[in-house]
Parts: structure tokens; sequence; C-alpha cells
């Protein structure tokens, strides 16, 4: 485990998620408003130098959390906090210093410039906003920024549409780190980008984290680009972590049975024979089911003869090993490494 | 215009023409000489009379002011009940090439090729008529969003029916019989509810289905899948990527699936056709592509995938991006990002060719992963 | 390493094609922007082009040659007062485009700001501004302006204040539109995310990407604002005698328009030309006017 722990902090977590709740109101039809839980009393820490990756399926609330994270959107129920402070209820001033602390990347590349802004405004802009800089000052950073991230001088004055997918999401790392946050907000970083240059985005940002001791909250669908950056990962069903544990460990040996069909459902180039393991598709956030939320496509269940109790009683994360929890009543200890696929 | 001349120059993609014949080195690749052009051996690869033939297909976009060359020389065979996946990156031209088989192309479109056949028969000079009867009925597409395929105002039930009565098959009751017989064979949950649903009533994955479903509907002999799972989640594109494969085996139609996804096609496709600058760099079958990769692209492709299992230093990564302007490319497209360039490379672009039976690559040192001074 | 990486994307790429190269090639797009460049300066120039631009530079009277027929002397012939009608027409530029923009102008610098608050911050701001949209677009703008005015009294002042007043809860609406769909984007997500103050996403990101369709809708208005002021000079709530507006010229030409119909006709060709073009250019600018333009 390569935690780059920095100095003093060693116990307190960087990020400490505490009972988080998100609930948007939705209209449906015969049934008129109704309240959807996308985040569903989510405790998560992430120590400071941690990579953690939070996996999931689309409505499986990983976004959501992580802009209820950035105060993007503001919470139902819970806490966060960030570095120990109070990022739910922070205003003003308050939440303009910790917005220092933390910044993001998002998805699409594109999207995440404005279109008319110029490369070196758009690195500019946190500097400009939280420092006082003269304009030299400023354009010498802006450069030292760029060159980080594997740009030169020539794209001062370009915008977004005159750049590729993999130089707009260089820009967007630019602007992300412009004023060296602790902790780094990754929302699918290189969903929307070849596999060729995922590649380069991917080792950009280990090298990043690596220089400047950063803390990575990776999401990402992508197993495999989780499994490259993260030293720790999280699997989110219907807005709850099912499974928590090592990312080595987990890939290896899952222990829920939803996380044994996510990496069995994965077309690996490897060629691991890929599964279908579960049937049906996730259900509505605006009808959950009641007790386990995966029990009507859970295999396991099914294997078992469909125990009442998965039905009737919602199961607690449980510590199944050292470092792993999983919220299954029958996912043992040692996992069924037939239904695991096999590690090459 | 003269851009493309450069690259393609005065050699077409003949059957005739050994492709290697005038170029220095001939002696060294022992593939070429009295060995059948790699157009003909890939056909005899996947005798009998192939259900897709393309054989240097051209296409370019006339704009106001430029001609962009999307496609530069593909050849692409695909026998009866195989499935072929059609492997690139953003730019590649996989997209277009699956859509210039069925004619389905803008008028600014100029295509050109040396055959272009469905089934033996020429989809260059067929009429619209004769066209408009293939496309959904002989050749059906399963396109990569669900919901914009199926028109909001009308149900499932309806739009499947209207397939069958443009192609003067089923009417009335027995077109709703074989939609139900369809739906079944996609493993369509609750048939009736959905043929009365309008397409915002169901889920991605269900309206994936009935998109599956509607291809089947009239027995095509080919079905074109331009990236069928990648707006899916990864249980539900398992599930649809192995009902395809179920059905393809079963009722032994033909697919041509598109994908950027390699793992995609690793899953369903007995061959696989990797595309880089609008050609195709390497065309194997799914086994031995995946065991030896022979065009440094496709190398690079697969080591490019972060893996689940160990990981360990950075990823290999291919430097660049892919080429924008195809038609001004002089030499091998793949040059300027390829680890193993020659002089040889940055000068003449390599033809593809056979470098075993059903194996072809277009590199002028295929399986060369290391440079040698 | 990345350096070279980057410099292998960069030579990738080419240049977007220059967008002027499409407002060059419409030949609409070349007649509106012609006739709009020769009103500005018309405008600017007038009394030195106009032939008979009087003292005031409203048409020098000159009675015993009333109601003459176009001819070499007098192009559009002369009105009732002897005043060469297409002098006026001329002279006529400047009023009208003067109180056209300045209306559109002032219509917009209302508007905007207000619509694109409404939509980036929602909630009960936005009901506010938005209610008070629709209590101003509930009557016809022209309706609206009149009983402005007639409150305020006629004068060309006047009527243009009542022409803002009702027109900018037009910008007020479309700079909403804009906005709610922009504050969806990820670049404003990330502003905010740096820490960047409301104020100044609304107005470093939100106004610069609305304001497209704003300057198209601005430039079609400038038209039809011109058409406006001179229905309400034409009821004789706007421009006063004797200053040469188009308006105003049309009124007084439609007691005779049977026998003298060039005093009418004249300018009210002036103001048709006039809309006409403000609308062939706002097409044109609408499609070059995006940055994504040649993609």
């Amino acid at each position: 485990m390569s935690t780059a722990v920095q100095g003093g902090t060693l116990s307190a977590p960087l990020v400490r998620l505490s009972g988080l709740v998100k609930e948007y109101p939705a209209y449906v039809a015969g049934r008129g408003n109704v309240t959807i839980r996308a985040v569903d009393r989510v405790d998560l820490d992430i120590a400071p130098g941690e990579a953690y990756g939070l996996v999931g399926e689309s409505g499986s609330g990983k976004t959501t959390l992580a802009r209820c994270l950035l105060r993007l959107v503001d919470t139902t129920a819970g806490r966060i906090e960030v570095a120990g402070q109070d990022v739910t209820n922070a205003t003003g001033a308050g939440l303009r210093a910790l917005r220092r602390e933390m910044q993001v990347v998002f998805q699409d590349p594109v999207g995440s410039l404005d279109p008319r802004s110029r490369v070196a405004d758009v690195v500019a802009e946190p500097l400009r906003t939280h420092l006082r800089l003269g304009a030299k000052e400023i354009e010498a950073r802006v450069l030292t920024l760029l060159d980080e991230v594997g740009l030169g001088r020539t794209f001062l004055g370009r915008r977004a549409h005159e750049l590729s997918g993999g130089q707009c999401q260089r820009v967007a790392i630019a602007r992300a780190v412009a004023l060296r946050p602790r902790l780094l907000v990754l929302d699918e970083p290189t969903s929307a980008l070849d596999v060729s240059v995922q590649a380069q985005i991917l080792n950009l940002l280990a090298d990043l984290r690596r220089e400047h001791g950063l803390t990575y909250l990776l999401i990402s669908h992508d197993l495999g680009v989780v499994r490259y950056l993260c030293d720790r990962i999280g699997v989110m069903y219907l807005g709850r972590i099912v499974e928590q544990g090592p990312a080595a460990r987990t890939m290896a040996a899952p222990t829920h049975p939803y996380t044994q069909a996510l990496l069995a459902s994965r077309p690996s180039v490897d060629g691991v024979e890929g599964v279908a393991l579960v049937r049906g598709e996730p259900p509505s956030l605006t009808d959950p089911p009641p007790g386990c939320s995966f029990h009507p496509r859970c295999w396991l269940r099914a294997e078992l003869g469909d125990p009442d109790r998965c039905v009737d009683e919602p199961p607690d994360l449980r510590v199944l090993a050292p470092g792993v929890t999983a919220a299954c009543h029958f996912a043992p200890a040692t996992p069924t490494t037939d239904h695991a696929p096999v590690p090459r | 215009m003269s851009g493309e001349r450069a690259r393609t120059g005065a050699l077409p993609i003949t059957a005739e023409q050994p492709t290697t014949g005038t170029l220095p080195n001939t002696a060294e690749q022992p593939t070429t000489g009295t060995l059948p052009s790699t157009a003909e051996q890939l056909i005899r690869a996947a005798a009998p009379t192939p259900v897709l033939e393309i054989r240097g297909l051209r296409l370019a976009f006339q704009g106001e002011e430029r001609r962009t060359v999307a496609l530069d020389g593909i050849d692409l065979v695909i026998a009866p009940g195989e499935a072929v996946g059609v492997v690139g990156e953003t730019g590649c031209g996989k997209t277009v090439t699956g859509l210039a088989a069925m004619r389905l192309l803008p008028a600014s479109a100029r295509l050109t090729a040396d055959v272009l056949q469905f089934d033996g028969r020429d989809l260059l000079t067929l009429d619209d008529g004769a066209l408009r009867r293939i496309r959904g009925a002989e050749v059906a597409m399963i396109f990569q969003n669900p919901t914009s395929a199926f028109n909001p105002v009308f149900t499932i039930g309806a739009q499947m029916a209207d397939v069958l009565a443009a192609h003067d098959r089923e009417r009335g009751d027995a077109a709703r019989e074989r939609i139900r017989i369809v739906m079944a064979s996609v493993g369509m949950p609750d048939v009736e509810r959905v043929m009365r649903a309008y397409p915002h009533q169901l889920s991605g994955g269900m309206l994936q289905r009935a998109m599956i479903a509607t291809a089947l509907l009239c027995r095509p002999r080919l079905i074109i899948a331009d990236e069928p799972t990648t707006a899916l989640d990864v249980t539900i594109a398992a599930q649809i990527l192995a009902l395809l494969r179920r059905l393809q085996l079963d009722e032994g139609f033909s697919v041509m699936l598109i994908t950027h996804d390699l793992g995609v096609v690793r899953r369903v496709c007995d061959r696989v056709a990797v595309l880089y600058a609008g050609r195709v760099v390497e065309s194997a079958t799914t086994e031995a592509l995946f065991a030896a990769p022979q065009h440094p692209y496709t190398r690079g492709l697969l080591a490019a995938v972060p893996r689940t299992s160990a990981s360990s230093g950075p990823l290999q990564t291919i430097p660049g991006s892919v080429p924008t302007d195809i038609g001004s490319i002089t030499g091998c497209a793949f040059a300027p990002r390829c680890p193993v360039v020659q002089d040889r490379c940055r000068a003449e672009a390599p033809w593809l060719r056979d470098l075993e039976p059903a194996r072809a690559a277009a590199c002028h040192f295929p399986g060369v992963s290391v440079v040698s001074a | 390493m990345a350096i070279a990486e980057a410099a292998g994307e960069q030579l990738a790429r080419r240049r977007a094609p220059f967008p002027m190269r499409a407002f060059v090639r419409d030949p609409l797009a070349i007649i509106g922007s012609v006739i709009v460049l020769l009103l500005i300066v018309l405008a600017v120039l007038g009394p030195i082009i106009a032939p008979y631009p009087g003292a005031r530079g409203t048409g020098q009277i000159d009675v015993p040659s009333a109601y003459l027929p176009p001819s070499l002397s007098h192009f559009f012939g002369t009105d009732e007062l002897g005043r060469d009608v297409f002098s006026r027409v001329i002279l006529g530029a400047r009023p009208a485009l003067v109180v056209s923009v300045l209306v559109v102008g002032f219509a917009m610098l209302i508007g905007v700001p207000l619509g694109a608050i409404a939509g980036y911050r929602r909630g009960r701001i936005d009901g506010l501004i938005m209610r008070t949209t629709d209590l101003f677009l509930a009557f016809p703008p022209l309706l609206l302006a009149m009983a402005i005015v007639a409150a305020l009294g006629p004068g060309l002042e006047h009527a243009a204040i009542a022409l803002i007043i009702s027109w900018w809860p037009w910008y007020t609406r479309i700079a909403r539109a804009v906005t709610v769909s922009l504050r969806e984007q990820p670049f404003v997500d990330a502003a905010r995310a740096i820490g960047v103050r409301d104020m100044t996403i609304i107005r470093r990101h939100i106004v610069p990407n609305s304001l497209s369709p704003l300057v198209v809708q601005a430039t079609v208005d400038v038209g039809t604002v011109i058409l406006a002021a001179g229905s309400l000079a034409f009821i004789g709530l706007g421009a006063r005698p004797p200053q040469p507006d188009w308006g105003l010229m049309v009124a007084d030409g439609r007691s005779v328009i049977l026998d003298q119909w060039w005093v009418s006709t004249f300018p009210g060709l002036a103001i048709f030309v006039t809309v006409l073009a403000f609308n062939l250019v706002g097409d044109v600018l609408l499609r070059v006017l995006d940055p994504r333009h040649g993609r």
C-alpha cells in the first residue's frame, strides 16, 4: 500500500463522511411527488495520500456522493469533513477556503472548459480567484502547470474546440492542481477518452499523485482504471457502499455477490470468460427493494434457496477480513473463488 | 485530394496485383511472392459466398472547402454465421464502414470500392428500392443509443409491426405473434406490457433488447451492431453480449460488431479487424489476435488497457493521438506513434498482407516488438 | 515524455476554418450587411448627403413646389410642404437607428443580467423575476408602449422609454433559458468548485456564452424597434413634426396615398428594407457567432 502519509496527520482522515444522505425530489407518474434517496447513509474515511476508488453502475449514487463532497449540492443529512473542517455547513469565506483544499476533474473533457476561455485563462482562474498575484507571476505559474500536465506554451491561446479530448482533460487537470489542493475528486476522468489516450491520462494522474502527495477520490465504472490508480475501493449499489477493501484484494477475491458479478461482467482482454452472473436490471431508485437492495438480482441468494433474511433485514457492513467489509448476510469470510474471476 | 494520392499512390488494391511486388525487401517477406493476395486469401478463409464482401473501400466527405478522407482502402469479408469485430479508436472509420456497408451515407460522401457486395449482390449498383428491401430485412442495424433509435410517440409493438409491414412480412395477428416469438427469444420479460409500452417507459437494457428483437424480426442474414453496449451498465452489457452471441449461434446470422472495446470483441467475435486511420491494419481470428498481436498498434492498444489483476509500473501508452487528416498522410499512418518505426515506414504505406492463412497485417515489420539497432 | 505526447496530439489538430467565410459566401448576407452599412453611413453623414437638408436638418421647406411627383431633381418627389422626400428619407436614418439601438441596448442592459441571475440562482429570485416579466409580456409590446407614451405624453424620448419598458422582458427570457442550460455544464461546476463567486461566474462564464442568441435577437430587434417606433409616430405617439421620422412621414402621406403615393411609399419602403436587412444579418450572425463553428 503506497500511502504517502503527510506529516502529523497519521491517524486523522483527510475526508470523513458520516451518515451521508442525499435525497432528491422526483415525480413519478401515478404516484406524484416522491423522494429519491441517491446516497443512503454512507460512512467513508479517506486517509491523507490515499487513492480511494468508488465503483458502481449508473444510479448507484457515486457521482452524487462526489457532488455532495465538493459542495456542489447540499446534503440532506449526515456530515462531511475535509481536513477536519465541516463541509456540509460551510459558507462564504470558510467554504472558499475549503475549496482550495479539494478540486475536481469531470468526465466530459470538452464540456469542462468554457468554450470561450483561452487555456491560459482556464488554468489561471483558480489562481486569480484565491491569490493576489501579478500578471507575470500568473503567467509563470500557468506555464509551470501546463508543463506539469505535458502541454507547452503554444496551448496558452487555444480554446476547448481547438484541443483533442486528451488535451482538454490535461487542461482540466492543470486547473484542478493549480492551487495545490490536498484532495482531487476524479469523476470518470477517462471514460470519454480512447484507450490509448486514457493510458496517458492515467499515467499523468499517477505521476501527479506521487509528486504532490495528493489524495484521490476516483469515481469510475471501469474496474481496471480503479485498480490501476487506487489503493482502496468501495463498491456502491443503490446509494450504499456494499463492499470496501484494499483494491488488489477486492479485485482478486471479492466477497460481496454484487462485486463478484461486476468483476465477472467486465469484458476482459485477457481471456477470462465473462459471465452474466446477475439477471435483470438495477431496481429504480423510486422503488427500492426491501431488505438488501441487491436481493432481487442476487445469484448467491438464489443458490442458497432464497432465504427470507435478505428481504426482511437490510445487511450492515461487517468486517470479513482485515480491512475488508461487506454488506451481505451470507458473504463468507473466505470468498468463494469459483465465482470470482481467476486472477491472471 | 493530392494528399490522398500521395498515400495511396498508383497502387490500387486489386486481386491480380501482388501488393508488395514492386517494393524492396521482398525476399525477406516469405508471405508475398507466390501466395495469392490478401483479399483473395481472406475470401478463401471465409468461404463459401461471403455475406458481406468489402474490398478496397474508399470514402471521402466532400466539404465546402476540403475533402476529408474517412476510409482509405478497407478490406473486410464476413462469412455466413460469422461474427466479426471491427475495432478502433475515435475517427478510425469503424462507424462509417458499417454505414457504407448499408449505403447509409450522407450526400457529401464519395464512395468507391473494388468490391462491395452483400450476399453476392453488388451494393454499388443496386437501386434505392432494392437497397431499401435489403436494409432492415436482410441486414439489420443495432445502434449505441437505444433511446433515440425508437420514435418516442409510438409504442414498441407498433414500431416493430411497422418493420414487418415495411418489408411485406406478417401483418395483424400474425405480426403480433411473430413479435411475441422474437421478444421471447431475446429474453424480454413481460412481453405484452413491453409491446404496449412507449420507449421512455423502458430502461436502457430493455430498449436494447427490444432493438435486438426488432433487428431479428425479418430473419436477417447480417446484423451490424455499432457499439451496442457502450451506453449500458456493465452487468447489463454482459447480458446483452451473451444474448447476441447465443442468438447468433442459434439463428446462424452473421454479425459485424463495431466497437472501441477489445474486451467486447474477445467475448463475442470469431474474427477481428483492427482499424486505424481508415484502414484495416490487422485482421485475424480472435484467438490468434489476442494470443499474438502482430501490428504494433494492436499490441499498443492491448497493453494500454488497465487490468484488474496485477498492477505494476506505469501503463504502456501509445504516444500522441489518432491522425485527423488521413488524406495527407505519406507512408504508414501509424508511423508517428509507432515504437518500432523504421525509415521505410515513413516513406511507403504498408498494404494489408497475409502472414499466415486467415491472418493479415498492414505492417512492414509485423511481430517486431523491439527496435534493432 | 508527456511533452512529446502532447506535441504529437498537437500535430494532429488542424486550425478551425475562418468563420467569416460563411458570411461572405451567402449572397443574402452580403445584401443585408451592405444595406445595414449604408444605413449607418446615412445616419452619420445624412445632412451632408441629402440634396435638400434644410437649415435644421429636417428638409428644406418650399411650399410652392408641394406634391411634385418623383423626378430627376426630386427622386422621391416632394410632400405637402414641398420638402424633398428623398432628403427626408435620408435624414430619417439617424433618428431611426439611434432610437432603436438605444432601445435595444437599454433593454438588454436591464434584461440580460436579470435573466442570467434568474436562471443561475433559480428558486425564489427566479420566480420573482420571471413573474415580473410575465406581467409585462401579458400585453402586446406595442399596446404596452402606447399606454406608457399616453401616460408620459408624446415625443421621441418618451416613445424610446416606452419601448425599452416593453422590450426588456424578452431579453430576460432568452438570457434565462440559455443560462439554465449553461449552468448544468461541467465548466460551470468546475468554476463553482474552484470557489469563484456566483456573480463572477455569471459575468465571466454565463453571460459571454449566452451572447450569441442575444446578439442575434438584438440585431433582428433593431429592425423591429424601428418598425415599432415608426408605428408610434404614425399614430402620433412618437416623433413630432417636423422631425424627419419615417413613421411620421408615412402618416403624413396617408391622406393623399392614392394621388400623391410617393409621400408615404418611399419612407414606408425605407422601413421595410431596414427591417429586412437587420433580419438577414441576424440570420447570418446566428450561424457565424457559434465559437464551435466550423467543426
